[in-house]
């Protein structure tokens, strides 16, 4: 087992003919991912096998709609490779059409647009991973986002991270260890993401095949302290924890949008206070985050 | 992106928030001509930064008379002002907003702004005008009072008189405080504002609101359906290298450490951070130059991290996956060519083609020291930063 994503998981793409959902819809083909359709509207009908540069294992057919997409081929996941005045749109025509899993890549989503899209998601049966965020990979099995797949390694530690490049540094450093992952999940890091640390730590603690967890988390917003509290009553699970942005200066986003000291609050002390008193390993150097997870399961 | 008091009261007021009347002034003759302009015998003198806390750190003078406003324009004009928030450095006041003075009988406090908690945009109320809504958080909570508005409603009306009457309103106030409150709910809305704060709101002695402080911030993945608020943003209040680094698209901001890094991606540029803190330096700056960043926009962010001049050494980390390491090894080879560098560099890059990287740079005949891994690199800013002291 595994968590959200799986070698049965039908996966369209949104925004397959631009130049980024080329490149990494041809990424995730290699790494096995059963991409079964593309969407660019206006371009439906024709079949796709990316461009001389990028050039996919196999070809795939482009549908105007999504709902299309999900009829055809009975897709049940979605990517979004979609630029962020369209990427709401592109969201609110995914949960519509159907699918249960939906994956936003895309960076720079006004806050506004998000509330709305998040009031109605929490509505509907669907989980969004996202926006702003790597997205989320099953080692060995599928990888749905940006992330370089041949990092990962197949195993039972989970990983839920708000970043990027820093969940690729902790998967290596875990890979490098032997410590392959259940599944890799970046939730995202502006201030409004579809699924939050709560949600993922949720699914990793019914998950048979996950025996630890690795939370990354950072300075902004209370998630990291909302998901301390769920782990301290429910989770027996290991969870080791890391909070970056210790020097960072209040006031200021540190790149992410939701990374942000506002009001004296989301501080990296006040979340690592919270996960240390929610039993959480908390790992105070980076590069050590790896061998922790290692010690840690030694000892369990 | 934030915004001087000024514009943000010229914005509102086209929205229909009642503010003072008055005007901007670069210099002092300007100062006296705007209160001549409004008429009146008593204004408000206010020095325009992008910092709270300027009444205590007496950037906000009263003037009784022409005289007096020309006095304090004077004093107030070209002044290093240092609040609790600007830093030790402070701001140079370059703009005076003189306003009419309003006699006022009592003062509150008015925010709107997105609850992270609950996803939802939250307006919030305080009988506590005029100090800091933080310090109200901490001491008396029970005096904030607050509502989420859910968006396919809106705010509504009911919402707004509930905060009003939690205030204390009475009578006409109570309608006036509706109005008030859902027209600056429409003008967050309208403006993609990511705060907007009415600090103090005060009720005049005939009974009349009037929004005596504002602050608008704009939410930043917003600005482009706002190429209007080019025109707005003031470059005096920003890092000369903070201005050249967002105009090549990179996220870069200044501290006042002596280790510089550059890193692809927000996470592992803050963790990177604090690594160098826990080897006993000091972070110079953040700087992410993208988690997709090619060599280019790597030239670009190294030739800014070379010109701050508090830099004593330089940590390079890249986690190359999308982007190749030797690409990276490539851009920094040119820069270093170009640029004299009289600084040590570590550079550890990790990932896709990390050695052919370090082939790369071994063989460019430049001085780098090449890490490993992300603890060498650590262990070895530590030792050059030590041998420095």
């Amino acid at each position: 087992m595994s968590i959200l994503v799986n070698k049965h998981t039908r996966l369209i793409v949104q925004g397959i003919t631009g130049r980024e959902g080329t490149f990494h819809t041809r990424a995730m083909m290699e790494y096995g991912t059963c991409v079964v359709a593309g969407v660019t509207p206006g371009k439906g009908g024709m079949y796709y096998s990316g461009n001389e540069i990028e050039p996919f294992p196999y070809p795939v057919p482009v549908y105007n709609t999504v709902a299309d997409a999900v009829r055809e081929q009975r897709a049940n996941a979605s990517v979004l490779f979609v630029p962020p005045h369209h990427a709401t749109d592109a969201i609110f025509e995914a949960v519509d059409a159907g699918v249960s899993l939906i994956v936003t890549i895309t960076e720079g989503i006004p806050i506004n647009d998000m509330v709305l899209v998040y009031d109605y998601i929490k509505k509907k049966n669907v989980v969004l991973i996202g926006p702003n965020c790597p997205g989320v990979i099953t080692p060995g099995e599928a990888k749905i986002g940006i992330m370089p797949g041949y990092i990962h390694t197949p195993g039972n530690v989970g990983v839920v991270s708000r970043s990027g490049t820093l969940t690729y540094e902790v998967v290596a450093q875990l890979t490098e260890l032997g410590l392959g992952q259940s599944t890799c999940v970046g939730i995202g890091g502006d201030p409004i993401v579809g699924s939050r640390f709560i949600d993922i730590v949720k699914l990793f603690n019914e998950d048979s095949e996950t025996n630890a967890i690795v939370l990354i988390g950072e300075i902004g917003g209370t998630a990291e302290e909302e998901v301390a509290d769920y782990i301290r009553q429910i989770v027996k699970k290991p969870v080791i924890g890391f909070v970056a942005g210790q020097t960072a200066p209040p006031g200021r986003r540190m790149g992410h949008a939701g990374a942000i000291i506002a009001g004296g609050q989301g501080t990296a002390a006040e979340k690592i206070y919270a996960m240390k008193a929610a039993g959480i390993v908390v790992v105070e150097n980076p590069a050590l985050i790896g061998y922790t997870v290692m010690q840690v399961l030694s000892k369990n | 992106m934030k915004i001087h008091e000024y514009q943000a009261k010229e914005l509102l007021r086209k929205y229909g928030v009642p503010v003072p009347r008055g005007g901007i002034a670069c210099t002092i003759d300007e100062a006296v001509a705007v209160a001549t302009r409004i008429g009146g015998s008593r204004w408000v003198v206010k020095a325009q930064i992008h910092a709270g806390g300027r009444g205590k750190a007496g950037g906000i003078k009263i003037a009784t008379s022409l005289e007096e406003v020309r006095e304090q324009a004077d004093k107030l004009l070209g002044m290093r002002l240092v609040t609790n928030q600007t830093g030790e450095e402070g701001r140079i006041v370059r703009r005076l907003l003189i306003e009419e003075a309003v006699s006022i009988e009592q003062e509150y406090y008015i925010g709107i702004t997105l609850d992270r908690a609950q996803m939802l945009n939250t307006v919030i109320a305080s009988t506590e005008g005029g100090v800091e809504i933080e310090s109200v958080a901490a001491h008396s909570p029970e005096k904030i009072f607050k509502e989420y508005v859910t968006p396919c409603r809106g705010f509504l009306p009911y919402q707004a008189r509930r905060l009003c009457f939690n205030l204390g309103l009475k009578e006409k106030a109570v309608e006036q405080g509706v109005t008030c409150l859902r027209t600056l709910y429409t003008a967050y809305t309208g403006l993609d504002a990511s705060l907007i704060e009415i600090n103090p709101l005060g009720v005049t002695d005939t009974g009349a609101l009037i929004a005596l402080d504002t602050k608008v911030t704009f939410d930043d993945n917003a600005l482009y359906r706002h190429p209007e608020y080019q025109e707005l943003r003031d470059y005096y209040e920003e890092e000369p290298l903070e201005i050249e680094a967002s105009a090549v698209n990179l996220n870069y901001i200044k501290l006042d450490g002596n280790v510089g890094c550059m890193v692809n991606g927000a996470g592992l540029a803050m963790a990177t951070m604090d690594l160098i803190k826990l080897a006993g330096g000091s972070p110079a700056n953040f700087l992410d130059v993208g988690g997709t960043a090619s060599a280019k926009t790597i030239e670009a962010g190294f030739t800014i991290l070379l010109k701050d001049p508090n830099v004593k050494a330089i940590l390079i980390n890249i986690f190359g996956g999308i982007v190749r390491c030797d690409r990276v090894a490539q851009g920094i080879i040119e820069t270093v060519k170009n640029v004299a560098v009289s600084v040590p560099i570590v550079i550890r890059l990790a990932g896709t083609n990390a050695d052919r990287a370090a082939h790369l740079l071994q063989q460019s005949g430049l001085q780098f020291t090449v890490a490993k891994s992300l603890s060498e690199a650590a262990t070895i800013v530590t030792q050059i930063v030590q041998s420095r002291q």
